[in-house]
């Protein structure tokens, strides 16, 4: 199964195996790892899961769609590696990826 | 809640009561922590249940807000398929079917609601179907075959939810509505109308102003008489009328109760040991001058069991959000913000043509709610702005080349 890291602002890491099909906000949320809030569950519909893409990694999660961006552009702290990880999915090939987590969703 | 808290029960397993026990334990809670659910499954998120599990798209486990197992890593008593039945306050103990008997320092009722049957003869015949839980969905599930006859009964938003669905695995629809409108209770006129015209777009077809008067069948449903007369052939019947707050163990415990538990703005009911948090609880609107609703919402659920985790731990509580909502269908993300009785002005933007627009209300002024249609800035800003209690001009709003932080700065 995929490995996901997931590293809280205060250097906390998460190592979470996530099942290929599931996105990276559901690996968090499942496991109750702190500072992804996940309020909608997924929907694409709140923007409280906001996560940072390691730079290794960018090229294999993609570009958010137009809806996510709009989302994003209202998120806390927003980088150009900012992502929605409702919004990636977890492949065979992302297995080790790494994202960091903002200090707030809100 | 004086004294000190050994043991929290949580009546209720749904996504409030499943969102209480996280925030407790992980909120730094020692205690035993309880939660007693009469559904089979752990908690689960209830609004994919219209969407993406009735058309197939999302499986049990995906539903599963935490899998069964890290409740007892985070050492969570689960009594699922229970039900308590009595609430003995004077002994703080909580009565379960059975005769068991669990006591309590704090209480949460997270019992949620119940979909509201159709009160007519022949609502029992198999091949009807309220649609409120996952066992719900896995019964309409097994009937929804290609080419099948589906009548759905109330033109809400989980009726309409279930319209789409049915619509993407190739049944024939017809939605039945008692008012002019679908969404007549939650929305404009306006949005309305777009929503009727995209179903129908869709191959919905639409009897509005007409009342289901029978169900009719011999071993199973076979059509819908309505009170003019008018049958509609069904091979299944989804009925979407509506929720009611499952109050009755607060009732019979003598708690404040009003069309829901009766709760201030910390989710204390009438007596401070308990608290009621998500769809059974009616609390005060602290954005809409304080006027007391029941929100049928994630939001109102996740905030409810934040606020009550946060006062059993002694810690300051959330400030409140402004309440927001969604809906999905077809290609259409329809995100809601605030509350729009008693608007007096409306403003759209955007366009209803190409589907994406936002509707601002307003009333004396005030920026009091939006709904947006695949518009997720207008509805972000547009939620800030009700946040902050802004009267945003309404020749602004209505403007596309004022990006909306621009409004938010203003």
């Amino acid at each position: 199964m995929p490995k996901v890291t997931y590293i809280e602002h205060n250097g906390k890491e998460h190592v979470i195996d996530v099942p290929v099909g599931q996105t990276v906000m559901e690996g968090a949320t499942k496991h109750a790892v702190p500072g992804i809030d996940a309020d909608c569950g997924g929907a694409c519909a709140c923007a409280t899961c906001h996560v940072y893409v390691d730079a290794a990694w960018l090229e294999k999660t993609g570009k958010p769609s137009g809806m996510e961006q709009s989302m994003l552009d209202f998120a806390a702290d927003v980088e150009p590696n900012s992502r929605l990880s409702c919004q990636i999915k977890v492949t065979a090939e992302l297995d080790g990826l790494v994202v960091k987590l903002p200090s707030s969703q809100h | 809640v004086s004294g000190e808290i050994n043991r929290v029960i949580i009546v209720g397993g749904g996504q409030a009561g499943g969102e209480a026990a996280l925030r407790l334990r992980h909120g730094g809670f020692k205690g035993e922590i309880t939660i007693v659910g009469e559904e089979r499954e752990p908690p689960y998120q209830r609004p994919p249940l219209s969407k993406t599990y009735m058309s197939g798209e999302l499986s049990m486990e995906r539903l599963l807000l935490r899998p069964a197992e890290v409740y007892g890593e985070d050492d969570v008593r689960l009594l699922l398929h229970r039900r308590a039945t009595w609430i003995d306050r004077t002994r703080k103990r909580v009565q379960l079917d059975g005769g068991q008997e669990l006591a309590y320092d704090a209480l949460i009722l997270a019992t949620g609601s119940r979909a509201r049957a159709l009160p007519v003869p022949g609502a029992d015949l198999p091949g009807v179907h309220l649609l409120r839980t996952a066992a719900d969905v896995d019964a309409i599930r097994a009937r929804m075959k290609p080419g099948a006859e589906m009548v759905v009964i109330g033109g809400g938003y989980i009726g309409l939810e279930a319209a789409a669905s049915a619509r993407k695995l190739g049944l024939n629809v017809t939605v039945v509505e008692a008012a002019i409108r679908p969404l007549a209770r939650v929305t404009s006129p306006e949005v309305s109308g777009f929503f009727l015209d995209q179903h129908t777009a869709h191959g919905v077809r639409f009897v509005l102003a007409a009342q289901a008067a029978v169900i009719k069948g011999e071993e199973q449903v076979r059509a819908v008489g309505l009170a003019d007369g008018t049958e509609l052939a069904a091979d299944l019947v989804v009925v979407g009328v509506g929720i009611a707050p499952e109050q009755g163990l607060a009732e019979r415990a003598g708690l404040n109760v009003n069309d829901g538990i009766l709760v201030d703005r910390t989710m204390r009911t009438s007596d401070p040991a308990i608290f009621a948090i998500g769809d059974c609880a009616k609390r005060p609107l602290v954005h809409y001058g304080g006027r007391m609703a029941r929100l049928e919402s994630v939001h109102n659920a996740l905030e409810g069991a934040k606020i009550a985790a946060a006062l059993i731990l002694g810690q300051t509580p959330p400030v409140e959000e402004v309440p927001w909502f969604w809906s999905d269908q077809y290609d259409l993300k329809l995100q809601i913000a605030g509350m729009f009785q008693g608007y007096d002005h409306f403003v759209v933007r955007g366009s209803m043509e190409e589907k994406a627009f936002a509707m601002f209300y307003l009333r004396e002024g005030r920026l009091i709610a939006v709904d947006a249609v695949n518009r997720p800035a207008e509805y972000l800003g547009g939620k800030a702005l009700i946040q902050k209690g802004a009267s945003p001009s309404p020749a602004a709003l209505a403007d596309v080349t004022i990006p909306m932080k621009t409004l938010m700065a203003g």
